[in-house]
């Protein structure tokens, strides 16, 4: 039989406060700093062993700075937990695909319209089909785009700047991405054939699983200051895109979990656990992975740039070319970035893991577009399929407690196999229909395995965050239509 | 579409063999090729092999299997694979990687795999392996969930007293 997980028991937490709650060092061997929970009691409870393990085992990497964390969302993953966040130092730390997970910059973008949600509910049926047949959605979806090689380069090169430069959007969008949508690649780039070759059919494709395109209204205002500056009102309709860098991405992971796999041994890095594989961030591989990571990071803001304007023509065709459809903002949640964090009273540089995390920084931070800067950055916390989805603000405490960092969306609770065998995708999508949202899907089966039922509530874990100040509630937004892959 | 009804009766590989075998202590044997398991995130199997290369041929039906009803796949194109790794484990994830390659790249969809042979020659392992199947086609290829990689976690690759046992976990 196949070998049975070990009894591992259940670590003895230290309350921080009641929603700070850390693992301490002599949980495990090896651990250079504690494990760090960010929980309500109630969340604490469902907690999984295997998230508390994770997070320790990612304590025992060289170089970890602080605490290894999870964030409130923080369900088992491979290697790190998902909703993990680590920060390694610039010169002696490590550097891991496990902290980034195989889907680099997953992320997701919200544009706000001007529209009402009178305007859109007696067409809401007819314009989610239009959206499926824009946007390529699901397995095996082709992409509509005809990229050459030396495009293609580009798009790993400058992200979502190239699809602007190629008409796919206009220069404000760029202004409202992280990172302005492109990180500069340190050197050449350098991607295997194989992520070409898996990159170029998908271009400018949602891809399936947990993907979606929705179309929102904005239910509640918590801060009326800062959701005018995010230029949310209640009653607006938004469209939120969640996707990432599709099968380029997942083969930059899969080609560099090998290579860091053999220079961990070479380095003489011990794992506690295969998916940790890493290597110091200044030798080669490090560097080579890195490097390929950003080209990722840059072909998904390519990609929800490239849909984005797709979603723009199919609602200019429906609403007239004068809506507005501004991007509020677009982040990634699954990322490594270099970036500049106060540790002990001292400035340094770290590599910071987000591995289903979002940057939360705070008003002011330079990094905050000029036009959020007075309030902080938008934090977008996608809900589960027909539930709501929440946008936050960074504040000050993230800088203190979290690198910068908060919670990503809901976790999953329900294995697809359950979800198979308790859900029909039929029903699933009558209930929804009946609570005001028209999902469309390319097969019944994606409904019953995204059944609202199988993810956590995104509300508690929202709850957290606001709670312990990294980043505040601004506003709720409820699907209204839905395009699953 | 559900991942237990995968191409039982398709599969080119004779599961009956399996079933005479007297002295089964580590899987009963009326249990199938092809077992998923419960997984709150992702895609969780078991497969078992009379061989290592039967077992290999199930792994790869696994994936396939979860993604679509593999007796919908014709068998119109082969495609050969041709493997080197350092020890079982990653040849398996190279396996599957490259199916999962294969399949987004050349946008062919697999239902069928051979896999001919797998040995080990000074200190490595060698596989060779055909796949086949079809160009995709969205309008009859019925996808259910995506398969995004391949992981090493929970990897198991066993040998039991009647063969082969394969445990591995996908990203989806």
């Amino acid at each position: 039989m196949p070998t049975k997980n070990k009894k591992r028991e259940m670590p003895k937490l230290t309350r921080v406060t009641d929603y700070i709650w850390d693992i301490p060092t002599d949980y495990r061997e090896k651990m250079r700093v504690p494990g760090r929970l960010f929980l309500s009691p109630r969340l604490l409870e469902g907690l999984e062993i295997d998230t508390l393990s994770q997070t320790a085992n990612v304590a025992t990497l060289p170089g970890i700075q602080k605490y290894a964390m999870a964030m409130p969302d923080a369900h088992p993953g491979y290697g790190f937990p998902i909703g993990g966040v680590a920060a390694f130092d610039s010169e002696e730390g490590v550097i891991s695909p496990g902290g980034v997970g195989f889907d680099i910059n997953c992320g997701v973008r919200v544009i706000r319209t001007n529209l009402t949600e009178a305007d859109i509910r007696p067409k809401i049926g007819k314009l989610v089909d239009a959206l499926f047949r824009a946007v390529p959605t699901g397995v095996g979806a082709k992409s509509k785009l005809k990229v050459s090689d030396s495009e293609l380069r580009r798009v790993f090169e400058d992200g979502a700047k190239w699809a602007v430069e190629e008409g796919y959007g206009v220069p404000e969008d760029l202004i409202h991405c992280e990172e302005n949508g492109r990180i500069e690649l340190p050197g050449d780039l350098k991607v295997s054939e194989k992520v070409m070759k898996r990159g170029r059919p998908q271009l400018g494709t949602l891809g399936s699983g947990n993907h979606f395109l929705e179309v929102q209204c904005v239910r509640e205002i918590y801060d009326n200051k800062i959701a005018d500056a995010f230029g949310l009102h209640k009653g607006d309709i938004t469209v939120m895109i969640h996707c990432g860098s599709r099968g380029a991405g997942h083969q930059i992971c899969t080609d560099h979990l090998r290579a860091l796999e053999r220079a961990s041994k070479k380095y003489g890095i011990e794992l506690v656990d295969r998916q940790l594989a890493c290597a110091p961030v200044q030798s080669k591989e490090g560097q080579e992975y890195f490097a390929a990571m950003c080209a990722g990071a840059n072909y998904a803001w390519a990609n929800r740039q490239v849909i984005t304007h797709w979603v723009r023509e199919t609602f200019h065709r429906f609403f007239g070319a004068d809506i507005e459809m501004d991007l509020v903002y677009d982040v990634a949640h699954n990322v490594a970035k270099l970036e500049k964090h106060t540790i002990d009273g001292r400035q340094r540089m770290v590599y910071v893991h987000r591995k289903g995390a979002t940057r939360a920084f705070p008003a002011g931070h330079p990094d905050v577009p000029k036009a959020y800067r007075s309030v902080g950055q938008p934090v977008l916390i996608p809900g589960s399929m027909g539930t709501p989805s929440y946008i936050l603000c960074g504040m000050e405490k993230a800088m203190e407690l979290t690198f910068g960092s908060a919670c990503h969306g809901a976790g999953r609770v329900g294995s697809r196999k359950k979800a198979l065998r308790d859900f029909r995708g039929e029903d699933i999508e009558k209930e929804l229909l009946a609570k005001g949202i028209t999902v469309k899907a390319t097969n019944p089966s994606i409904l019953a395995e995204e059944a609202p039922a199988v993810y956590k509530p995104s509300d508690a874990v929202v709850d957290v965050v606001h709670r312990v100040g990294i980043a505040c509630r601004v506003v709720q937004v409820v699907p209204i239509g839905v395009a699953k892959g | 579409m559900h991942p237990h009804n995968n191409s039982r009766n398709h599969n080119h590989l004779n599961h009956d063999r399996a079933h005479d075998r007297p002295n089964d202590h580590t899987h009963d044997s009326r249990s199938p090729p092809i077992e998923y398991l419960d997984h709150p995130a992702d895609l969780k199997f078991r497969v078992y092999g009379e061989t290592i290369e039967e077992a290999f041929e199930y792994a790869a039906l696994a994936m396939f299997g979860a993604m679509i009803d593999t007796a919908t796949v014709h068998q119109t194109e082969t495609l050969k694979i041709d493997l080197v790794a350092d020890d079982c484990e990653d040849l398996l994830y190279d396996f599957l990687s490259e199916l999962l390659y294969l399949f987004e790249a050349e946008e062919i969809v697999f239902g069928w795999f051979d896999v001919k042979r797998i040995e080990e020659r000074c200190g490595k392992y060698h596989l060779i392996a055909c796949a086949s199947g079809e160009e995709i086609d969205t309008d009859r290829h019925r996808f259910g969930i995506g398969v995004k990689a391949v992981t090493f976690h929970e990897m198991v690759i066993e040998r039991t007293d009647r063969g082969y046992l394969i445990q591995a976990i996908l990203d989806t």
